[in-house]
């Protein structure tokens, strides 16, 4: 089952986008009518998001550059994947 | 006080329009094209923006569109990392003269529909047969990928078409959707006794747009504007005054609301003087009722102070004439009887449009 969720591949939705703010010092998502913080912790997963890579490799990348327990990442991953696909922020295709 | 950074930018790029709806948010007194600012000092405005902290540009009017510069003006407010918003009547917007502005970078479209019946959209908004061109502009946004918000300002003369509301932005593909009732300033005041809901109409808008919400769910964003006449506290207008909105006029005055201009005794900033940030951070108008040192008295003591920030300057000057008065919407202000009085005298008046001619000064 971890195996298929992994196998998806998520992107953007057009119009919404991963952007450093400069003023502030901080991550934000820009979207229709609305700007939202992001912690470092989700802007480090939607810096890889790039319409190729599947969540397995994103995984893999953070895993590797945080040299944390793969199955943590994994989980922290597809949690905010799941909830920025509600919030109309990602989509998945698989 | 520290001075906060602007998030948005309200670039009203013109008074031009082909419509003439009676509760537009433009001033009563319209500027005319001879005095539009010119394309170099709208660049040089949004870089500065920009590099004041400010994430969204809204370009709007009147019709941005009839700016023959606003591809212009699109491209470079997206490369100094601007999201571009493109709020637009449609009238003007086909696909020769759309995709100039997806090239340039529109991050997405707010279009609006005055109604859903080709009637009721040629009675608000003045013009005839607009509502087919609203139509066609809606699927050339949709067919260039563009996210599209539906925008719909209700009144008591469409407030009961709510649901057909949402099957036309379903039908069309939109993913956000904006049902916002008349705000009462400029020319909305001057017809409100037409367009002021009646509180049972208000509470059915309430349970149409919760049904929608239902409906869609996370599939299609909503967005409800309530008329605060029927509230008992006032809206945090603009999020305060200067705390988050900065909104340039045609000619270049720098305002913290649409209808700041009312305001007397005031000398309005613009950006053919200044820096926007000096403005901004500076200026006698943006100081004057930000924060709360201003406070009069049922505010400076409120547990509210800095969450409706005193309610509306330009509403309490509008229905007072004293812009430093409690918002009347307010039930702890001693005004709030004027309120209610409007409520009771709702009655059927032909609309006033705007137009140049219809304002006096």
């Amino acid at each position: 089952m971890s195996a298929d969720l992994e196998a998806r591949i998520p992107s953007f939705l057009r119009g919404v986008r991963l952007q450093r703010d400069r003023v502030r010092d901080q991550w934000i998502v820009q979207a229709p009518e609305r700007a939202f913080i992001v912690d470092s912790i989700a802007a480090s997963i939607l810096q890889r998001v790039d319409g190729d890579a599947t969540l397995a490799m994103i995984i893999d990348a953070l895993a590797t550059a945080y040299d944390a327990p793969r199955d943590v990442i994994a989980r922290d991953v597809i949690d905010m994947v799941e909830e920025l696909t509600a919030r109309q922020v990602l989509v998945c295709k698989s | 006080m520290t001075i906060p950074f602007p998030m948005s930018l309200l670039a009203e790029l013109t008074h031009r329009c082909p419509l003439q709806c009676p509760y537009c948010s433009n001033p009563l007194a319209l500027e005319n094209v001879r005095n539009e600012l010119p394309t170099d000092v709208w660049m040089r405005v949004l870089d500065e923006a920009a590099d004041l902290g400010v994430l969204q540009a809204h370009f709007s009017g009147g019709e941005p569109m009839a700016r023959k510069d606003l591809p212009e003006l699109v491209r470079r407010a997206a490369k100094a990392g601007l999201y571009v918003n493109l709020i637009t009547s449609g009238i003007l917007l086909d696909e020769a003269s759309f995709i100039p502005l997806v090239d340039a970078g529109v991050d997405h479209v707010q279009l609006s529909f005055q109604d859903v019946t080709p009637e009721g959209a040629d009675l608000i908004g003045g013009m005839k047969n607009a509502q087919a061109r609203k139509l066609e502009a809606a699927r050339v946004i949709v067919a260039q990928g563009v996210p599209l918000t539906l925008n719909f300002v209700v009144h008591r003369l469409n407030v009961e078409r709510i649901p057909q509301m949402f099957d036309l932005a379903e039908e069309l593909g939109a993913r956000r959707v904006e049902i916002a009732h008349t705000q009462y300033y400029g020319w909305g005041l001057k017809n409100r006794a037409t367009l002021l809901p009646t509180r049972a109409q208000l509470e059915q808008s309430e349970r149409d747009v919760a049904s929608a919400r239902a409906r869609f769910g996370g599939e299609m964003a909503i967005d409800f504007v309530t008329p605060d006449y029927y509230a008992d506290e006032p809206k945090p207008c603009m999020g305060g005054w200067g705390q988050r909105f900065i909104n340039i006029s045609p000619t270049g005055r720098v305002l913290p609301c649409h209808a700041a201009e009312t305001i007397p005794g005031v000398s309005f900033p613009t950006v053919l003087e200044d820096s926007l940030e000096s403005i901004w951070t500076k200026s006698d108008l943006f100081n004057r009722f930000r924060g709360v040192d201003w406070m009069p008295a049922p505010c400076r003591t409120c547990d509210r102070r800095e969450e409706d920030w005193g309610g509306c300057r330009c509403q309490a000057l509008a229905l007072l004439g004293d812009a430093t008065a409690t918002d009347p919407v307010c039930r702890r202000s001693p005004d709030r009887g004027l309120i209610d009085a409007a409520i009771a005298e709702s009655a059927d008046a032909p609309l006033v449009y705007r137009r140049m001619s219809n304002h006096k000064s």
